[in-house]
């Protein structure tokens, strides 16, 4: 069980200041007219999160329903070809396929101690939004999932199953038609919606107190490594961790508890599409500037004028025009190092795992994978990658792939 | 004193503030919109700076915008058309916009550039109060600029007690906590202005958001020294033919 911490004037890498502050990234950049809600989470979070009656309940539903915890897999054949010792934590085999799972469970439980009858929430390729409707299948509550048009049509299974779950998906019509208006939606539902309405939010995104509420739903992916490595190599630090980053919810979880011991390098890899400078890529860290979106101040891809730009990458979870303002921290400071893998680079990397481990992993996890092959990692070297999903849902693009290939 | 000071000072009912966005529904229909409204009897004109994701605006300005910058509408373009327009345009004049175009145009330099219109006010509804009051206010200030913030149902009396003391030059009721263009239940509206009104507050208070033709005018201005129209008047001149006569035709019923 995690200790309350709570929030000071000054802020670390685990808890951003009680304005919601990293450094110079994060706040709460919102309207008036979402002023109540936000205030209402930002009193309450940390207390309803920490009760103990609270924390039985979200550890029953991480352990009976999700699964945790989530195996630490030594990739032995991946290690031999990196002259290395990698270990997978396999967030891929939690229920619904990802460590979104984590989150929803946290958020949702927290809305019911709200008294919120109805959930909303935003969804890119989809994992996020079914998780959200599978706990609120499983707790009863209405469910709203506000998805792009472009992204209903290029993820129909991820609709199909929230649908089947009993959510309503609304496209998001405006703009470009994916993620970011699809958080724009939700934002916009939740305005009209003051009262009775809780929004799940599912990356380390939008004002505070999403950012840090997010990091410790998702903390406990850490917390497991340290304890499993613990068992298998003696040591609760590894010299790696190494987690993919669109919002940065799984490489928040994976960094968690790690963040305040510098001997564990940190390496956060984003998703570099068709190459950095090709106008087609999601590298926010290498292509943003300062700015607010959804709420909060981060680095923002977006024009001179600061009109935010659409990104691209092969990977619909990290085809996100921004970045959690705690990962912008974590960039500035230099505390993690940011890499970035194309979109052919993390097609390989999943078709290599597949064959050396027989593990097919997301697009999103193989952006990870695909960074290895960077790091000029020693034999003495330990590193975790975060397996943050399953690649079922990417099996159109994969099979695409193998296509063009023959 | 500032011509919103100016104004309500005169005027102490029925101001009629009317919202349109920069570079809609031509790029340089701008001061032609501004020309039409000021000769139909609009008393402010608050002016949209358009923003890829308006989070605080409803389907029909967030489409208005994305079609001025379809239509090449920045900042930067904004202050050239602006540039001269003090020789037609005599009435207040209010910046609305998100912080993150301001922040990439340089803060410090777009309070310069307004004050130099001269603009009279600016809203920002995504500049929360702290950051305000710590960072961005002192720089608002030093450039002669009213900042005018935002109160809903929701927002507590103390609250509403701090937003009315850190606003100058008025302060901005959203009718129902929703986002613009959407329908009212007046009843409840009134409630929450007649409770505004008892709190005797420092600004005059101006309602927003559902306001579409003399009936919801009226009665938003029973209870407050005015109201703002949005949506209703981006729809009108949408379709107009003629900006003048679109103009003339949608405001004359409301003011009349």
């Amino acid at each position: 069980m995690i200790n309350i911490v709570t929030p000071n004037n000054k802020g670390t890498y685990k808890q951003p200041d009680i304005f919601g502050y990293y450094g110079s990234f994060g706040g709460a950049y919102i309207p008036e007219m979402l002023h109540s809600n936000v205030e209402e989470l930002k009193e309450k979070y940390l207390q309803i999160m920490y009760e103990e009656s609270f924390q039985k309940e979200f550890q029953h539903l991480l352990h009976d329903y999700a699964g945790r915890p989530t195996p630490l897999f030594l990739a032995e054949r991946l290690s031999k070809q990196f002259n290395t010792k990698i270990y997978l934590k396999r967030e891929d085999l939690n229920h619904t396929g990802a460590h979104k799972i984590n989150n929803a469970i946290g958020q949702v439980l927290l809305a019911l101690r709200l008294g919120k009858k109805r959930i909303i929430a935003e969804t890119g390729a989809g994992q996020h939004g079914v998780a959200t409707a599978t706990v609120c299948a499983l707790k009863g509550l209405e469910c709203i999932v506000y998805m792009g048009e472009v992204d209903m049509e290029r993820q129909q299974p991820n609709v199909a199953r929230m649908r089947m779950l009993g959510a309503t998906v609304l496209p998001a019509t405006s703009g470009s038609k994916t993620l970011k208006d699809a958080t724009n939606e939700a934002i916009r539902d939740w305005i009209n919606n003051p009262n009775d309405t809780h929004y799940v939010i599912g990356s380390v995104v939008g004002p505070h107190p999403y950012p840090d509420m997010v990091a410790r739903f998702q903390s406990v992916i850490s917390e497991e490594m340290k304890k499993q490595l613990k068992e298998k190599e003696g040591t609760e630090l590894p010299d790696y961790v190494v987690a993919c980053v669109g919002g940065g919810s799984n490489a928040a979880g994976a960094f968690y508890h790690f963040l305040d011991d510098p001997k564990v390098q940190l390496v956060a890899v984003e998703a570099a599409g068709c190459g950095i400078n090709s106008g087609m890529s999601a590298a926010t860290t290498q292509l943003g500037k300062p700015g607010v979106l959804h709420g909060s101040k981060s680095l923002v891809m977006q024009t001179p004028d600061g009109q935010v730009v659409e990104p691209h990458s092969i990977s619909a979870g990290l085809d996100y025009p921004g970045i959690g303002p705690l990962h912008a921290h974590l960039y500035e400071s230099g505390r993690a190092k940011f890499l970035s893998a194309t979109d052919k680079e993390s097609l390989d990397a999943a078709f290599n795992l597949t064959k050396m481990e027989g593990i097919i992993p997301a697009l999103e996890s193989a952006h990870a994978l695909a960074a290895l092959k960077q790091m000029k990692l020693k034999p003495t070297d330990v590193t975790i990658l975060c397996l943050s999903g399953r690649g079922d849902k990417d099996l159109a693009t994969y099979m695409k792939a193998m296509e063009s290939n023959q | 004193m500032n011509r919103l000071e100016e104004l309500f000072q005169r005027k102490k009912e029925k101001i009629l503030n009317v919202y349109c966005t920069a570079g809609f529904p031509e790029l340089d229909s701008t001061l032609t919109v501004m020309k039409a409204l000021q000769d139909n009897g609009a008393d402010i004109i608050e002016l949209g700076m358009p923003y890829s994701d308006p989070l605080a605006d409803g389907p029909v300005i967030q489409a208005s915008g994305t079609r001025a910058l379809q239509n090449g509408m920045t900042i930067e373009k904004l202050f050239a058309q602006l540039q001269d327009c003090r020789k037609e345009i005599y009435i207040p004049i209010i910046l609305m916009g998100y912080m993150n175009p301001v922040l990439q145009y340089g803060f410090e330099r777009f309070c310069q550039h307004a004050a130099a219109i001269p603009v009279d006010g600016l809203i920002l509804p995504d500049l929360p109060e702290h950051e305000f009051e710590t960072e961005y206010g002192p720089i608002i200030k030093r450039y002669g600029l009213d900042f005018i913030f935002l109160v809903t149902p929701e927002t507590s009396e103390e609250r509403i007690k701090k937003l009315d003391e850190l606003s100058t030059g008025f302060l901005y009721a959203v009718s129902s906590s929703s986002t613009t263009g959407k329908q009212q239940d007046f009843d409840a509206v009134e409630k929450y202005l007649q409770r505004l009104q008892g709190m005797n507050l420092k600004n005059p208070v101006l309602v927003g958001f559902g306001i579409k033709d003399k009936q919801s005018f009226e009665t938003a201005c029973k209870h407050a020294s005015g109201a703002i129209i949005g949506t209703a008047y981006i729809k009108n001149i949408e379709s107009a033919q003629d900006i003048k006569a679109g103009t003339k035709a949608f405001l004359q019923p409301i003011i009349g």
